[in-house]
């Protein structure tokens, strides 16, 4: 992350309202992920040690100290669309991918993610695939679906 | 502006402004329907209106994007006001004969209209639908009538009027009366009076106090607060400064969960207009007010749904929940006393104080008050969001406004209350319905027959030793299976569990090993009465709700549904045919005509047969992906 711009996300950093997670969020969105140094940047411009960065940045679900990839396919797991075999269609993609949920295939071309409810319920099983809702699937469209990103 | 007089003049103006009879297009813009292609139709129409203005016709005609209508199922919905002709699976193809019969013209467009299953017939207008007949809607009531991201919509309908007469009319004390009054309880689950709540707010000591609306969503199937801030967010901003004046609060946080970003983008677009507007901030409309309201986007964990963990994640911490007592409403946010409701227990307060307490009190029951919004979901026909009175029956909800579950499939259980929620409602073959839930000591009760027609209150659900839950109904019929359910539910909860204490931590992933044992053929005596060991003391000795009711679903499973349990123990067999270790998949010779769609789907091709000929499943290489299943139309691929 370019170093100007993190630093001017330190400076909005707003100590008073708590404002850590947003600050993580707000590299998360820039950058996909949190990379190591922007961690160490933060920690040292705001007194933190790196250890707590971490604790907030493994503790909740939004945030991946990995890069992710270019597509990102996401699969609701509800309880709807899991009782209307949500799961059988992530096992599909898994297969069709080569790589477990939260993980990102080496080319860095898709990154595998499981939700737990978008509340899209009516449209269940449910794959988002880079922003875009894919209603009703199942494990043959899916595939359909995994091969037109390529 | 200032005071109530500035608004109604504001109000008066924009009335003026707009013709009552001219027709106008809402577009549902709700999440479920943007899935199914809405801002498509919504574009279209947009394109129609502008090819309108241009013509020589006089017609001019309004397209708006508003909150999510609740008939999800039939999504793309569009409304056409004012005489509420309901269109329903609306296509951007559709949209120039719509502009042009309907909104031109008047005359309906039959193909699009909504047929009633059991009679056959066509319904015109939205009202006459039986899924909106035994609505009644008060939070939900200006979804798909107004645009939330305008104001002036909201304006338009009174909006911030209750709010202005409450800080120009009235004290502290009489809005707290009010609420007492109104009877109105917590809508996140727990149900506590919201009134007293408030007072006990009030009278903590301490002059700076925070407000806090908890929109963390975070059951799965639960989405009634997401399209209240979606829809309407502005009856949430209003029922918030409402809020602020009677516990003397001058800060407030929306902790809107990560999964939500077009909620969080008509709210925080709700909060810049009222801001512009002095309808938040210093002196609010010169009536003294300061208040100001800040947006927290969650995490992405569901324990923060948990009053004490989500205080630890706005102050920037991770969301660990923490011993109570003290109470937030004694020691909150940064130590301070905090107020916390849940977005459609916000949402009320605007409706209790334009309407009147004595009114809200007289909708519901004897000690539940209003209304509730649920969300049906799972094995239903139709799929969207209710409102209706305090005391309807389950039957009513399930089957008049639902439609029951899809044909030729029977009705088996309904979840309530999210993953640790636990309530089950058995339908077994229609003989029996039984009904267990526990209450938050960890106690059981089971209701009796015939549950199904219990009245959907607290009193009588609290009576039975349950409770109302968030307001997810999951429905699941015979091709559930129960065993997996529990399965699910345990699986969502070990991970979602913060591992702060040993019980939830520990005692959840135990019990969800030994019902992975089950379901994958590796079952043995005694894993019945292990896992309800196990659940006993997970229930007993966890920190927080969330351990404290984990074991639920695996409990009342065992109850009610232990010969499926044993099925799969003592058989090794699943009945619903659901859990893939103990199902096969084979070809009915007498019914494949050997059209080779399952070859071609076969990710393993293990299917072989000439063409025309019958084919067969090699059981050795099958992996069990039910993809033949899914695309044989013959329905001779066997699943046992």
């Amino acid at each position: 992350m370019d170093v100007a711009a993190l630093d001017k996300l330190i400076e909005e950093f707003d100590s008073e309202h708590g404002g850590i997670v947003a600050l993580l969020q707000d590299v998360q969105a820039a950058e996909g992920h949190l990379p190591r140094p922007a961690l160490e940047r933060i920690a040292q411009d705001l007194g933190l040690p790196l250890s707590q960065l971490y604790g907030l940045a493994t503790f909740y679900k939004a945030f991946s100290l990995h890069p992710k990839g270019k597509h990102t396919v996401t699969c609701c797991l509800g309880t709807a669309c899991h009782v209307r075999g949500g799961h059988q269609v992530v096992a599909r993609i898994q297969r069709e991918l080569g790589v477990k949920p939260g993980e990102t295939t080496p080319d860095l071309k898709f990154t595998l993610e499981t939700v737990n409810c978008l509340g899209a319920c009516a449209l269940g099983p449910l794959v988002v695939v880079d922003g875009k809702y894919h209603g009703r699937m199942t494990s043959a469209k899916v595939s359909r679906l995994v091969e037109q990103c390529r | 502006m200032k005071g109530l007089e500035g608004l109604s003049n504001w109000q008066k103006s924009i009335l003026e402004q707009r013709d009552p009879d001219v027709r106008w297009v809402a577009v549902c813009g709700g999440t479920g329907c943007r899935a199914s292609g809405a801002m498509d139709v919504y574009d279209a129409f947009i394109q129609e209106v502008e090819k309108l203005a241009s013509s020589a016709l006089e017609t001019r005609v309004e397209v708006r994007k508003t909150g999510c209508h609740g008939f999800c199922e039939r999504g793309t919905l569009v409304l056409i006001h004012p005489d509420r002709i309901l269109y329903q699976r609306v296509q951007p193809e559709d949209v120039p004969r719509i502009v042009e019969q309907t909104v031109v013209r008047g005359k309906i467009i039959e193909d699009l209209l909504y047929e009633d299953p059991a009679t056959g017939q066509k319904i015109a207008h939205r009202d006459d639908i039986p899924f909106y007949k035994k609505q009644m809607r008060l939070v939900l009531r200006y979804n798909g009538e107004i645009d939330p991201m305008r104001i002036g919509d909201y304006i338009a309908m009174g909006g911030y009027q209750a709010a202005a007469r409450v800080l120009e009319t009235m004290t502290p004390e009489q809005v707290i009366d009010v609420l007492k009054r109104s009877g109105l309880r917590g809508r996140g689950g727990a149900g506590f009076l919201t009134g007293d709540k408030w007072a006990y707010c009030r009278a903590a000591p301490g002059d700076h106090k925070y407000l806090i609306c908890n929109a963390d969503e975070g059951d799965p199937g639960a989405f009634m607060d997401r399209s209240v801030l979606e829809g309407n967010p502005h009856a949430v901003v209003e029922g918030l400064i409402i809020g602020a004046f009677a516990v003397g609060a001058n800060e407030g946080y929306v902790y809107v969960r990560n999964e939500y970003p077009l909620a969080v983008e008509t709210l925080s677009c709700a909060i810049e207009r009222a801001e512009a507007h002095n309808l938040l901030g210093q002196d609010i409309l010169g009536l003294g007010l300061d208040f100001t309201l800040r947006i927290n986007r969650g995490g992405g964990a569901f324990v923060c749904g948990e009053e004490t963990a989500l205080l630890r994640s706005i102050e920037g911490r991770p969301g660990e929940p923490r011993q109570r007592p003290p109470y937030p409403a004694d020691e909150g946010l940064w130590g301070k006393p905090t107020l916390i409701n849940n977005v459609e227990t916000w949402a009320n307060v605007p409706v209790i104080v334009e309407k009147g307490p004595e009114w809200f009190a007289g909708i519901g029951t004897g000690t539940s008050k209003g209304t509730k919004v649920f969300s049906l979901v799972g094995k239903v026909n139709n799929t969207g969001l209710v409102e209706v009175p305090m005391g309807i029956t389950l039957r009513e909800v399930m089957f008049d406004l639902g439609g029951g579950v899809p044909a030729g499939r029977s009705f088996k259980a309904v979840q309530t209350g999210g993953p640790s929620g636990g309530t089950l409602i058995v339908d077994t073959g229609g003989a029996h319905v039984h009904y267990r839930e526990a209450d938050r000591e960890g106690r059981v009760a089971v209701l009796p027959e015939s549950l199904i027609d219990l009245p959907v209150d607290f009193e009588s659900l609290t009576e039975a030793g349950s409770m109302m839950g968030s307001g997810g109904l999951i429905v699941m019929d015979d091709t559930s299976c129960m065993v997996d359910v529990a399965r699910y539910f345990l699986q969502f909860l070990t991970e979602e569990s913060c591992g702060k204490c040993a019980p939830c931590r520990e005692g959840i992933r135990n019990m969800l090993h030994t019902l992975e044992n089950i379901c994958g053929g590796k079952g043995k005596p005694g894993d019945l009465e292990l896992l309800q060991e196990m659940g006993d003391v997970v229930m007993d000795s966890s920190l927080c709700a969330l351990g404290g009711t984990a074991p639920n679903p695996v409990l009342s499973t065992i109850r009610y549904f232990r010969d499926e349990y044993e099925a799969h123990i003592n058989e090794k067999r699943c009945p619903a045919g659901v859990c893939t270790a103990l199902i096969e998949f084979s070809i009915d010779p007498a019914k494949c005509n050997g059209c080779h769609a399952c070859v071609r789907a076969c990710p393993e091709q293990c299917i072989t047969g000439e063409a025309k000929q019958p084919h067969a499943i090699d059981v050795t290489r099958c992996i069990k992906c039910g993809s033949c299943l899914e695309v044989c139309r013959f329905d001779a691929v066997l699943k046992q």
